[in-house]
């Protein structure tokens, strides 16, 4: 493609990415409760209102609860389950990667349909904790796709020397291994929480009604009419994104990452 | 350290752990899905386990008919147009220095991560007549008043694409960025221009992954739950919309659990023909 042409499609990509972002950034800033852009008047009020109100800080305490708690559930699931993969060769291991696969590859309603049924027999329906381990089984596809290209990373023969030197598993695990996956447990963790944060189907069908998490909070006020403290609710969470991600991006290594997200990869 | 089969009690924990919660919490919810669309509904409750094929004879009304046409449909629509730009964009960026890759990846996997709340939120904003492009159309000369563009067909493809698009450079990514570059670089020294090249010799050798990318678009695409219901009218409504309304606001878990295994088995149909169909053709590198 010839220069001008590729700069043109390029740049019209990044409009339509950024675009609704920026319109609402300026929505956010408006000085009353109208939406308008350009905005009148600059105020940070919907911020302090974000912040300040129980109506909204509830719901931001429970979507920081679920997101910490159910990233950390899901990489106690991936940790040890890509390791035994990484480390022994048994038939169930790779039935179990699959396994921790599917729940992201269904089409979340049918996914979401199954942690409700399944809370409802159980009688949780309704708790946090449904919530906290429906996120941590749905998203543990995330922490278990990158530590399996973590452990991939190691090279054995680094692992066997250490072997022949005398290094006993706990060693060569704290020395060797621990710090080699160290950086694709934090991505592995980072897009978990972030995702978890946004997540809006499971949370809604386990416990909709009374663990009301931010995405939650925002469709039911959506129904009440918009106001801009929904735009500032959206820049705070592109904001968090674009950090977790540019953190990524700039400490791991994201091109890898992304060709291994994708199943088109995992498969073959 | 590479041993067959693990061996202790610590050893085996490593396996049994995730084994058992995957089995617990993801297999077994599966199961009562797929058995409670066999029961009955328990008025005001969950369900009564009671053997009865009537949520599958009650599954086919007209209105669930034009609800699954119009999600596969719209599903469909949205991932021709996200792969269409999406093909060549990834193409485009896997050229790029991994600096600039970089900062594109972080961009698009920021908006891939974004809430669909947020996203049609965003798009119903952007779409409005007070904040809107439609007053910046009228400041160009092209429009003679700001337009409300949501909630209609219009605005439910634009907030699809936007999420579909991110999802839909990452599929492509992989395949793109393992494209040998010497050949672009035969057919350009043989003398064919730029856009030829990307015509005839990188689509033409990537055709397999393309189709791959259309499938797997589509299927992430049936999924879409909140933004037709925010960008588009009660008609624009998905099976997923459906599904939940039927759960959640009607309490009939029985018959919701039926569309879903129903909904389940026409994409993974859609898709395994889409992938054989895929693979069958000639000339496709897999």
């Amino acid at each position: 493609m010839s220069r001008a042409l590729r700069g043109l499609f390029l740049g019209a990509v990044l409009i339509f990415l950024l675009s609704p972002i920026v319109v609402v950034g300026g929505v956010s800033l408006n000085a009353k409760k109208a939406l308008y852009f350009p905005p009148k008047g600059v105020s940070l009020a919907w911020y302090a209102e974000l912040f300040g109100e129980p109506e909204w800080l509830l719901p931001i305490a429970n979507s920081l609860a679920v997101a910490l708690l159910s990233s950390l559930g899901a990489i106690s699931i991936a940790l040890p389950l890509s390791y035994a993969l990484w480390r022994y060769r048994v038939f169930y291991a790779r039935a179990l990667l699959l396994l921790g696969i599917a729940p992201f590859m269904l089409p979340p309603v049918i996914t979401a349909l199954g942690f409700l049924a399944f809370w409802a027999t159980v009688g949780l329906y309704g708790t946090m904790a449904a919530t906290v381990v429906s996120h941590a089984v749905f998203f543990v596809t995330l922490p278990l796709v990158t530590l399996s290209l973590g452990f991939e990373s190691i090279d054995r023969e680094i692992v066997e020397a250490a072997q022949v030197l005398g290094a006993d598993n706990r060693e060569v695990f704290r020395s060797i291994v621990f710090p080699m996956i160290r950086s694709y447990l934090v991505s592995g963790f980072a897009f978990a929480f972030v995702l978890s944060l946004n997540e809006y189907i499971v949370a809604y069908m386990v416990a909709g009604f009374t663990v009301e998490t931010l995405p939650i909070k925002i469709f039911n006020a959506l129904r009440y009419g918009y106001t801009p403290v929904m735009a500032a609710v959206t820049i705070v969470f592109v904001l968090l994104a674009a950090l977790v991600f540019g953190l990524i991006g700039r400490f791991g290594d994201l091109p890898r990452l992304m060709g291994a997200l994708t199943p088109e990869s995992r498969a073959s | 350290m590479i041993a067959e089969r693990p061996q202790g009690a610590l050893a085996r924990l490593t396996l049994l752990y995730p084994a058992a919660v995957l089995l617990v919490f993801f297999v077994i919810p599966f199961g009562i899905m797929l058995a409670v669309s066999f029961f009955r509904r328990e008025p005001g409750g969950f369900y009564l386990v009671e053997f009865s094929l009537a949520n599958y004879g009650n599954l086919f009304t007209a209105l669930f008919a034009r609800v699954l046409a119009f999600s596969l449909l719209i599903s469909a629509f949205c991932a021709l147009l996200c792969v269409a730009a999406g093909f060549p964009f990834t193409y485009l960026l896997t050229r790029m220095p991994r600096r600039r890759q970089v900062v594109w990846l972080v961009i698009l996997v920021s908006v891939l991560s974004l809430s669909a709340v947020i996203v049609a939120f965003a798009w119903s904003i952007m779409l409005s007549q007070t904040a809107g492009v439609s007053n910046l159309f009228v400041r160009l000369g092209l429009l003679d008043r700001p337009q409300s563009w949501s909630p209609g067909f219009w605005a439910l493809t634009c907030g699809m694409c936007y999420v579909a698009f991110p999802y839909t450079v990452l599929v492509l990514y992989p395949p793109l960025a393992r494209l040998d570059p010497h050949l672009p670089e035969a057919a350009r020294t043989l003398g064919a221009s730029p856009l030829v090249t990307f015509f005839t010799v990188i689509v033409g050798s990537l055709r397999s992954a393309i189709v791959a990318a259309l499938v797997m678009v589509f299927a992430f695409n049936l999924g879409t739950y909140l933004i037709p219901q925010i960008l588009g009218k009660p008609q624009h409504w998905t099976l997923s919309v459906l599904i939940t309304d039927e759960a959640i606001y009607r309490s009939n878990l029985p018959l919701a659990a039926a569309m879903a295994v129903f909904f389940m088995g026409v994409s993974l149909a859609l898709v395994g023909m889409a992938m054989l169909g895929g693979r069958r053709r000639p000339g496709g590198a897999a």
